[in-house]
């Protein structure tokens, strides 16, 4: 019998892993769909912003009180999982709490401060649910959030909090259990799960050991369950954050990254000597479409948790326009799921006739950008959707020559006035004579 | 009006501390030529030894780079390099953040590096080594001001306090909007919205972001861009509050509370 429990634990243990794995290898060919480059410069700083915003959490003070309730689940994720650990070991070794009798008092410290984060991620996540379903965050509730994006959100809520219940339901049978069979390792007492024991002390032995191991194994199958269903969802920020914080761009917020071939291609026509290698394909300028992004653009639309702290800070949004960011990085994962899925099963892919600038985003978000920063300044883990809607501006640009007419005509007047008014140039130090 | 440019400059053998940068909006907008003309009396005052380019500058691309003409970014970039270096320009003050962010950030990797300072930054030093004297209870004292941050200088480049601080030594009483520095609303105008209509929505963001300094009750808004300038003065206006409450450039209001 025991043997069979430790069958079957390694059969879903190696399910998970195989589900897992065939996501991870499918989201990273979907990054690595989007343009190479090689971001190795200022190690240090970019450890620093890890450490900071990823690991420290930094940019999401700036709104407190979520902060703080985002504070015990995060802690409470990191922590508790040392618990899957022992959950591991003792599924795969078919022992019972096999740390308890090694660590003595310093496991009831540990079972404690896992109840007491399981209690307050709990809590953390029952108000997470009233603020997006009952208080109705407008945030939450703007026009990019249809119904899968708010089920998504959800469901990660919900099966936190179903998680948790069974942590404590687990350690509470677990405490009778623990004066009525030798089988089961004292822990000491637990405060929290404590509590529950009342309600179940009238139970006769073997409900409780089925109790137990219903929830044990609930339990483990809902962490192994969720870290599957984590790679479909927006949830994937708790890995993505810290790879999208480390490739973050370093560079003032005002800075715009420079296009080498069209530098070379311009210091030709000035008839100005080059340093740079000769051109090659010149290529596409701009993005109409996924691959036309950077990866590192493509891996931040992974990290983007659809929390909404740049749209509610973008003017253009604020003020009714079409223009979302948080949209933005919605579609580039869309497109690049819906890319991914086309190859898996044998499609076209990328050539299916859809492009993320048409079929996902139109110009009139894109050319509705006031390039203010805000929402780059308010992602708490630092993506740039400003990067993406300016590579697509690019594209429609120079590509399409499809900019909106009165942009044309300032190009224009830069042309040949040398500046983006119609004022004759010879005029430009008339201010001085006033 | 004494305006030497970098030609006549040259041309006498001499070199000046800093070079002007005055853009487009500062040599061509009416409203904007009065902060040029007020922080080129500033620098008169105080024995600045500056120049201009005069004719030879042209738009930095700014506009041209954030519609997505990058084409059009850097032949201006590239040109306005080659007049910089060849007169071995060091060191730019402008009145425009755009300016000022593109020429400290955007061109050296085009071959410009220079040490860029805002105009706001500039007058900030010359108070702070007293080279501006502040007049004990001036005309601005106990005057509520609300500052509008543009976001060029702000988010983008992390200026925040320097604006401050200038108003501070006017005695003036600086009172902020609820969105302000790193979550400061822009005015509308930066990516190059200057140029053309909004896109279709509920409101104007310059109108929004004008009810948010008037909301404040000061009688001034100051600001530190030109296209911020003519947002902030559309926004007041479309309010009908231009007669009570004035639009100025913080060059303007020092100038002012100099005498000048």
């Amino acid at each position: 019998m025991a043997i069979l429990q430790q069958l079957l634990f390694l059969i879903v243990i190696l399910l998970a892993g195989y589900f897992i794995r065939k996501r991870v290898l499918r989201i990273t060919k979907n990054i690595g769909m989007g343009k190479a480059s090689i971001i190795s410069d200022h190690k240090n700083d970019r450890l620093k912003n890890v450490l900071l915003v990823a690991f420290g959490q930094k940019k999401m003070f700036k709104r407190p009180v979520p902060a703080i309730f985002h504070f015990f689940i995060y802690a409470g994720f990191l922590i508790i999982n040392l618990e899957v650990l022992e959950f591991i070991i003792d599924g795969l070794a078919g022992t019972h709490r096999i740390f308890a009798p090694y660590l003595g008092s310093v496991y009831n410290v540990l079972m404690n401060i896992f109840e007491f984060l399981a209690v307050a991620v709990l809590l953390a996540c029952i108000i997470f649910l009233v603020r997006r379903n009952l208080l109705r965050l407008p945030r939450f509730w703007s026009a990019e959030m249809t119904k899968w994006p708010r089920l998504d959100a959800n469901l990660i809520l919900t099966i936190e909090i179903v998680l948790m219940c069974a942590i404590l339901i687990m350690n509470a049978s677990d405490q009778l259990l623990q004066t009525r069979s030798e089988h089961y390792t004292s822990t000491g007492p637990l405060l929290f799960s404590g509590f529950l024991t009342s309600a179940l002390e009238d139970s006769n032995t073997t409900t409780l050991e089925l109790l137990e191991r219903f929830a044990w194994w609930f339990h483990i199958i809902g962490i192994l369950g969720f870290s599957v269903y984590i790679t479909y969802s927006k949830h994937l920020h708790i890995f993505m954050a810290f790879v999208n914080t480390y490739y973050a761009k370093l560079e003032p917020k005002g800075h715009i990254n420079n296009m080498p071939v069209v530098t070379r291609e311009v210091k030709s026509m000035l008839g100005l000597a080059t340093t740079e290698t000769p051109p090659g394909e010149p290529g596409k300028f701009g993005a109409k479409d996924i691959n036309d992004l950077g990866w590192n653009h493509l891996a931040a639309a992974y990290s983007c948790t659809e929390c909404g702290r740049c749209t509610s800070e973008c003017p253009a949004n604020l003020t009714g326009k079409k223009l979302s960011p948080r949209k933005i990085m919605m579609d580039v994962r869309d497109r690049m799921e819906e890319v991914g899925k086309s190859l898996d099963t044998g499609g076209p892919g990328l050539s299916d006739g859809k492009f993320l600038l048409g079929d996902y985003i139109s110009k009139e978000e894109i050319n509705a950008c006031t390039s203010c920063n805000a929402c780059v300044e308010a992602c708490p883990v630092l993506i740039n959707p400003l990067e993406i809607i300016l590579e697509m501006r690019r594209f429609v640009s120079m590509e399409e020559s499809g900019a909106p007419a009165q942009w044309n005509a300032m190009f224009q007047n830069v042309e040949t006035n040398f500046a983006p008014w119609k004022f004759p140039s010879s005029d430009r130090f008339n201010w001085a004579k006033d | 009006m004494n305006v030497p440019t970098l030609a006549e400059l040259t041309a006498k053998g001499e070199s000046p501390e800093v070079v002007f940068w005055v853009g487009c909006a500062g040599s061509f907008d009416d409203r904007a030529k009065r902060v040029t003309r007020a922080f080129v009396k500033i620098m008169n005052a105080v024995g600045t030894k500056f120049a201009v380019l005069g004719i030879e500058e042209t738009c930095t691309g700014d506009p041209a780079r954030r519609a997505g003409n990058e084409f059009l970014f850097q032949m201006q970039a590239v040109n306005n390099i080659t007049v910089l270096n060849g007169y071995n320009v060091k060191k730019i003050v402008t009145t425009c953040p755009h300016c000022f962010n593109t020429l400290k950030n955007e061109y050296p990797e085009l071959g410009g590096s220079y040490e860029v300072i805002h105009h706001t930054t500039f007058i900030n030093d010359l108070i702070r080594e007293g080279k501006i004297k502040m007049k004990e209870g001036g005309s601005f004292q106990g005057k509520k001001i609300t500052y509008h941050d543009s976001c060029y200088l702000g988010r983008a480049n992390n200026i925040y306090d320097s604006p401050r601080e200038v108003l501070e030594a006017l005695d003036a009483d600086l009172v902020e909007m609820k969105r302000c520095r790193t979550s400061g609303l822009c005015c509308g105008a930066g990516g190059a919205q200057m140029f053309k209509e909004p896109e279709k929505g509920r409101k104007d963001i310059n109108v929004e972001r004008a009810e948010e300094a008037l909301a404040t009750g000061a009688s001034t808004i100051a600001v530190a861009c030109p296209f911020c300038m003519t947002m902030m003065s559309d926004g007041v206006k479309s309010k009908e509050q231009e007669a009570n409450v004035k639009v100025k450039d913080l060059a303007e209001l020092v100038a002012e509370s100099q005498g000048l």
